[in-house]
């Protein structure tokens, strides 16, 4: 943060016309782009009154497609803080294979587009599909179905999980689990009591990105759920069914409560950032 | 001696094994969730034979809707790089008090939906909204139509070039871009000649993401265009209305076409890397 020269030339040279110039470009743009857009949407939600935002909120609907989302975002989530652990675990520690290869795909979901994410589950998973034919002999719906959001969220926050986690594993001091090892603890218990401590802001940090990433995530969901209100509906493709039907009005509660979440997830992970800056300093 | 040994290499082996099961399993889940749904829409479009791949993305919706995104992508690219590169700047460069709010800000298009992005754009520049009454007074559309489908794609990519930028000028340091001062160059010259050059490949990465962005981008682009066929809809919105009207040969089709051009951008992605090294 702290930048070693500039108080030196500030003091020096003053502000110039040139800085002057780019600085205010900057908050122009910020401006335009990011603060008067949220602005407008803060007001024009809260000019009715805070009843009636309310009353949006928990509007039947509504508050279903919140509690869908917030649910499949968890369920995830879960999942996504064992599997991505294990994924950097393995691409760190272990030898194998066109580990390159496998390495540069962990990006791929970030690479797709949602939209094609949605499609290409719905290809084989779908019930006109080889295997998504298969699994609904057997009773076993995934796309129009709530396992097909948790798959399409699985999918395109994949990466989140491992890419925080694989440097600080790359980074970590060995000694400490090669002593815990002449002590003659299991590889369990230097797992669960050595490497995991160390781990956990990143892996904290990775949860709260693709928790994240699930609260707003349309694209691919749009594609995969079906969107029937009241059972496969998540909050953004209710806010964009409100739109369609050219009802701002009842859209404007699910958007305020989804950018709040936006607003605590960037101060948590800041929090966390420094949090594990701090860590570092101690180790 | 011998039994000893025999344990010893008994413990090897189990380690072995721990190894290789862990390794396929997270590895076999890796190609179940990501890898599978992308052979599974090969199938589908050989399936459907080339023949019916190629007249469905030969249709003037279909060519329509990629040279769209092709212009978006492009106005996108250019707007977003050049003041990327001045947010980025002004961020390591000066001091003012409300620098960390100011960095915030920044990453939160990384946070907010797509759909509740395009929405706020609504309520500033609808027809009826706080701007958007001027401009509509003045016979300028902006939302549905393809200005707001820029600023849609603009508020959604703006933090790359910028979070891409910051960490490599923060590591080059102002003192070659000082000497160059000293020496009597121009900013503008100590600009080109000595930052621009040392912030290349980040900028470059930077621009890349923003591609890859830009392209896939829907929600967002959804809302505020209205998504009208032939007029502004792009790739990913022609893919989506594809397959509500149950025409899954032609949502295939192009979606193949994006899923592959991903794949290209992930390529150059890895080639970058390789070149900016570890920053």
């Amino acid at each position: 943060m702290s930048w070693p020269g500039s108080r030196r030339r500030s003091l020096r040279l003053g502000i110039s016309g040139g800085d002057l110039v780019l600085r205010s470009t900057s908050f122009l743009y910020i401006g335009l782009l990011i603060i008067l857009p949220i602005v407008a949407i803060i007001c024009e939600a809260f000019k009715g009154g805070l009843t009636d935002l309310w009353a949006n909120v928990v509007s039947p609907h509504a508050l279903f497609s919140l509690r869908l989302t917030f649910m499949t975002a968890v369920v995830m989530v879960l999942i996504n803080v064992v599997t991505g652990t294990a994924m950097a675990w393995v691409l760190v520690r272990y030898e194998f294979p066109f580990k390159n290869v496998v390495n540069a795909l962990i990006d791929l979901p970030f690479a797709i587009p949602t939209v094609v994410t949605g499609i290409m589950l719905v290809a084989l998973y779908g019930p006109n599909s080889f295997l998504g034919g298969f699994l609904g002999r057997h009773g076993i719906q995934i796309i129009f179905e709530k396992p097909g959001i948790i798959l399409a969220l699985l999918y395109v926050s994949f990466p989140f999980g491992v890419r925080t986690i694989q440097p600080v594993l790359i980074e970590m001091d060995r000694d400490m689990e090669e002593a815990a090892k002449t002590l003659g603890a299991k590889p369990f218990t230097i797992f669960i009591r050595v490497v995991l401590p160390t781990l956990l802001p990143a892996i904290l940090t990775g949860a709260a990105l693709s928790f994240s990433r699930a609260m707003g995530e349309f694209g691919s969901i749009a594609i995969v759920a079906g969107n029937i209100p009241m059972r496969t509906q998540v909050a953004s493709v209710y806010i964009y069914g409100e739109l369609e039907s050219y009802n701002p009005q009842g859209a404007l509660g699910l958007s305020v409560v989804l950018l709040l979440c936006s607003f605590l997830i960037l101060i948590l992970l800041n929090r966390m950032q420094r949090w594990s800056r701090r860590h570092e300093a101690d180790g | 001696m011998k039994p000893m040994d025999e344990a010893v290499s008994t413990v090897k082996r189990q380690k072995r094994w721990g190894r290789v099961l862990l390794t396929s399993v997270v590895l076999g889940w890796f190609g179940v969730l990501v890898l599978l749904p992308v052979a599974g829409i090969f199938r589908e479009v050989i399936r459907n034979g080339l023949r019916l791949f190629f007249s469905s993305l030969g249709t003037p919706a279909a060519v329509h809707a990629f040279l769209l995104t092709i212009w978006v992508t492009v106005g996108t690219v250019i707007v977003n790089t050049l003041f990327g590169v001045v947010l980025a700047l002004v961020l390591v460069k000066h001091r003012f008090r409300s620098k960390l709010i100011f960095e915030g800000l920044v990453d939160l298009p990384f946070a907010v939906s797509p759909v509740v992005a395009g929405f706020m754009f609504i309520i500033l520049f609808g027809p009826n909204g706080w701007i958007g009454t001027w401009f509509e007074a003045q016979g300028i559309k902006i939302i549905y139509a393809f200005p707001g489908m820029m600023l849609a794609t603009l508020f959604v990519t703006l933090p790359f070039v910028v979070r891409e930028v910051i960490p490599v000028l923060r590591e080059v340091g102002l003192e070659q871009e000082e000497a160059a001062l000293i020496l009597g160059a121009s900013r503008w010259q100590s600009f080109w000649k000595v930052t621009l050059p040392a912030i290349k490949w980040g900028l470059i990465y930077g621009v890349t993401l923003t591609i890859a962005r830009s392209i896939g981008e829907f929600g967002a682009v959804l809302v505020v265009s209205g998504s009208i066929i032939r007029r502004t809809q792009t790739a990913t919105l022609h893919i989506h209305q594809e397959f509500t009207d149950y025409h899954y040969a032609g949502a295939f089709s192009a979606a193949i076409v994006l899923a592959f051009t991903s794949l290209i951008i992930l390529i150059v992605m890895q080639r970058v890397v390789r070149r900016k090294g570890v920053v």
